[in-house]
This record gives structure tokens, sequence and C-alpha cells, in this order.
């Protein structure tokens, strides 16, 4: 597949999206565990939710 | 004292018309900001800054100050109001006089309306007095500048009714300055795309006057609208 | 099932949980699907292969007036219906939207140098993209200044409307601007009508991003709720904390929410 003069621009947005929307993802995963993990920390030091759930039940 | 001035004029008894209410916020409005400190007037000083300020950029060459007048008074216009924008209700945040205005029997969007005036007349029309004598600076003739001055006549009132959205978001924020800066822009971006470019062409253009010179104007009726009713809810929002 | 069965967050984590995998699948084939329809894409007569940046930056432009759009919706919903959820819906929206708006940036500006010669061109389209993007950091700024989550909510749902109102006015303005000011004619591909070798990969790529949107949407969403979760008991925690130092009696712990006068800990 011959990209013409202009290759690298080409090869360079398809990076630069590539690098974005994972960026995105580790972000969003990054986070999420960080907000499980505090949520692990405040039951272990039982702090109970109005429910009557545990805290770190996320179902 | 002046919330008390305030407050009563609210609450005056039932025979007395709405309109009064209003008319005392407006007056209240206009002697304070042409008491405290000059802060009206720290506007029109501004102005004069950054229209000073642009041949020390762009060099002394008249011809092309000529052709960058009606642009350089606009963006100074559009920055010297942006300036004293929170003002508008930060003072009356400060002293809790803005609780009072919200509770009020007003409705607060004519509240909101009528402190947007007040704020024009005291910080905008002292701008759109100074162009002639900017315009003198930027190598502009008479007819020139009367074209600008009468594009900001009807493109001011837009800045400030649409401004009065972000003062009103940021008003609740310690340090709202700069964030009610960056909400503004992006909503005076199409009242300056049109006030340069009706003065340009009542200046030299091929195009007619009227057309940008129309939809500044719908912008401005669109902003007398939308700014009260906005202002208000996010008034009522922040403060609650 | 109803809006308002949604608006149980317990509900909606579960019910998301289980959404969420099979929407990442369908993300990943469509993108896979995509990315090998762009690649076989034939050359574009005036552009050569640069035409495949199209393929990526036309999708991030969508999304970017897309998510906005979600975003008002959502605010609709805090202001008039106050949805639980729409709060949370917007708030995971804006940085998502702020990176497609940036991606839109990034991917046209690459792909007007090889076709205007220029990394930048005031031309409508870039240009209305630039405030949009303005728009969605002013928006970012104001989440991040008001403490209280509803309250934030609230603020933010009146800028989002009132740029949503802005943005027709803004596109509109940049237009007419740039037909007064550039004499030359933006490059068209191909004509008004998109070939159909270019359409199809085009509306693949679209397609594919508009589920990744969803995708990130929802998982961000989820994170929300759990950080909201997080900042409760957190306060919560601290109250019960504060009365056993034996303070005041009238501490209640455990069954109101704070107010926003409560110090924020550490709840982004």
């Amino acid at each position: 597949m011959s990209l013409g003069p202009y290759a690298s621009f080409i090869v360079t947005s398809y990076l630069l999206v590539t690098a974005v929307v994972l960026l995105l993802i580790a972000w969003i995963t990054i986070d999420y565990r960080r907000q499980k993990q505090r949520l692990h920390e405040l039951d272990a030091s039982g702090v109970t939710r109005r429910s009557g759930r545990r805290a770190a039940d996320i179902r | 004292m002046r919330a008390v001035e305030s407050r009563h004029a609210a609450h005056a008894p039932a025979a007395v018309p709405r309109m009064t209410a209003l008319t005392a916020l407006i007056k209240r409005d206009l002697r304070i900001a042409l008491r405290v400190g000059g802060g009206a007037l720290i506007g029109v000083l501004f102005f004069l800054t950054v229209v000073v300020l642009m041949p020390f950029a762009v060099g002394p060459d008249l011809a092309l100050l000529t052709r960058l007048g009606p642009a350089i008074l606009w963006l100074g216009a559009l920055l010297a109001s942006l300036l004293t924008l929170d003002r508008v209700f930060a003072a009356d945040h400060e002293d809790g006089s803005l609780d009072l205005i919200v509770m009020g029997r007003t409705p607060l969007e004519l509240a909101c309306a009528a402190k947007a005036l007040a704020h024009w007349i005291a910080a905008g029309l002292p701008l759109i007095i100074a162009t002639p004598v900017l315009g003198l600076l930027l190598n502009l003739d008479a007819a020139s500048t009367s074209a600008v001055a009468l594009t900001l006549l009807a493109g001011t009132p837009a800045l400030t009714f649409t401004g009065m959205i972000g003062a009103a978001l940021a008003v609740t924020l310690h340090r709202g300055g700069l964030l009610l800066a960056v909400l503004v822009l992006p909503l005076s971006i199409p009242v300056l795309i049109f006030g340069v470019a009706a003065s340009q062409a009542a200046i030299s253009g091929p195009l007619w006057f009227g057309a940008p010179f129309s939809i500044l104007c719908a912008l401005s009726l669109v902003s007398f609208v939308v700014g009260p009713f906005a202002a208000a809810a996010s008034l009522r929002q922040g403060l609650d | 099932m109803t809006l308002i069965d949604l608006a149980n967050p317990t509900r909606f984590m579960t019910l998301s949980a289980r959404v969420l995998p099979w929407l990442a699948a369908a993300t990943a084939i469509l993108l896979a699907i995509g990315l090998y329809q762009s690649a076989v894409a034939p050359d574009d007569y005036q552009q050569g292969a640069t035409v495949k940046i199209m393929f990526i930056h036309v999708p991030n432009a969508w999304l970017s007036m897309m998510v906005w759009g979600v975003m008002s919706l959502a605010a609709l919903g805090t202001l008039v219906w106050r949805h639980p959820l729409a709060d949370v819906a917007a708030k995971a929206a804006a940085p998502i939207g702020a990176a497609f708006t940036f991606l839109a940036l990034v991917t046209g500006s690459l792909w007007g140098r090889p076709m205007w010669g220029t990394y930048w061109e005031w031309d409508a389209r870039l240009t209305s993209v630039l405030i949009l993007f303005l728009m969605y950091l002013g928006l970012i700024a104001l989440w991040r200044a008001v403490e209280d989550p509803s309250r934030a909510a609230r603020a933010a749902a009146i800028l989002t409307l009132v740029g949503a109102i802005n943005l027709p006015i803004i596109k509109f303005s940049v237009d007419w601007w740039n037909t007064l000011h550039q004499p030359a004619s933006v490059l068209r591909m191909g004509g008004p009508t998109l070939d159909r070798a270019f359409l199809i990969p085009l509306l693949m790529m679209a397609l594919a991003f508009s589920f990744l949107f969803l995708t990130l949407h929802l998982a961000a969403m989820r994170n929300e709720i759990l950080r909201r979760r997080v900042r409760t008991l957190q306060m919560r925690q601290a109250r019960a904390s504060s009365s056993e130092v034996g303070s005041s009696s009238e501490v209640d712990s455990g069954s109101r929410e704070g107010s926003a006068s409560r110090p924020e800990f550490g709840s982004a």
C-alpha cells in the first residue's frame, strides 16, 4: 500500500488518534481502579452506606 | 445602606408599580459604578492602553494603522468590557445585597437585565464616547470613526448581556476572574466578527454596511433575552 | 425499561457492567473493519493517499459536535427533570468530547499541510472547531471549579445549553467571516458529493467512533458514580470520627449528605 509523498502525515495522524484513544482508555481504567481501591479502604475502616450494603459492593 | 435602599424599593407597597424597583436598581448601580474608585472609567483607561500599545507592536506606519483601526478599536473595547464584567455581581455578592435581589419580589430575570443595562451605561457608553478620540491615534477619519462608534453602540450591549452570563456563573467562585474570561470569549467572537465587518463595510468594503450591521443588531437583541434568563438561572443555582 | 428505572445508580451500575463488554467488543470489531476499509480505499485524484486522513478527521469532527449534543441533553435532564444520572452523564462526557475535538484539530492540521501547504488555516471549519475546543476547556474548568457535585452540575448545565445555542451562531459567523476574507476556495474532495469508494469507509469509521464514544462514556459514567460514592462515604467517615472526638452532640453520623460548605476530600 503506497501512501504517496505525504506518507508521514498520514501515519502520524493515525498514530496520534490511536495514542489519544489508548490514553483515554488508560485514564478511565486507572480511575476505575483508584475508585475501587478507595472504596475497599473505606469498607475496611467500617463505613456503611445508607442502604446497608458494603462500600466496595459495585453491583 | 445600599442593601437597605434596594430592599426597600423591592418591597414597596403593592400599589407602586414594579418599574420603580427596576429603576431604583439601575440608579443604584449607576451611582455605585460612577462613585467607587472610578470602576467604570478603568475600562476606558484599559481601552486607551490597548490602542496606544498597538502601534508599538505593529509599527507607526499610518496606512497600516488605518487599515487595522476598526479591528484595534473593537478588540480594545471587547477586552475592556471583559475587564469590568465581574463587577456586575461581585460587589453585590460581597456585601450580601445579591441575596436580597435574588429573594426579592422583582423577577430575577428583569433584575439581571436592569443590572446589565446599568453596567452598559456605566462601562460601555464611555468606551463608545472615547472612540472618536482614539480613532485619531489610529489615523481614522471622522466618517470611519463614526462608523466604528456606531457598530460599537450596536454591539457592546451584546457583549455586556452575554458577558453577564459568565459573571453570574463565576460569582460564587473565589478566583473566578480568569475562568470568567474563558467562558465569555467564545460568546463574544460572533459579535467581534460582525462588528469589525460592519465597520470595514462602512469605511471601504464592497459589502453593503446593512448586512453585517443588522446581524450585529440581531445578536444584541438575542442577548437581551438569553442573557438575563441564563444569568438568573446561574445566580439561583449558585446562591442556594 | 423506562428511563426512570435507570435513574437508580446501583441499577445503572449493574446494567452497565453487563453491557460494557459487548459494547467494547462491538467497538473493536467496527474499528477493525473501518481501518481495513480505509487502508484499501483508492487514492483521490487530487489528494492522493492523504484522503485517508479524512477517514479519521471527519468522524472526530462529527463526534466533537455530537458529544456537545449529548451533554446538552444531559443538561436538560439536570435542569428540567432533575434526572439523577444526568449530572453524571454530562461530567463524564466532557473530557471525552474535548479529546475528540483535539483530535479533529490535529488531524485537520496534518491534513491541511499537504492540501493547503500550511499547518493551520483560518478556514471556517478549523476555526469553528478551535472555538468549540475552547468551549470544552471552559466547561471542564467550570466542572472543576465548583466543589459540590450537584451545584457544579447545574452551573455546567447552564453553560452547556448556552454553548449549544451559541454553536450554530459561531458556525454561521465564522463561515460568513471566512467568505469575506478568503478569496481562495478550499479544496473539496472530488466534488460536492463524495464518491462511494470514500463514503463507505468514512461512514464505517464514523460508526466505529460513535461506538467508541458510547463505550468510553459508559465506563466514565461508572467511574463518576463510584467517585461520588467515595466522596459521600469519606464525608460520613469524617463526620463520624469528629463526633467521636466528642465535639457537638448535634452531629448526626450517617443519615444526611453533607452540605456544600463541607471540606472537600480529594474527589476529582
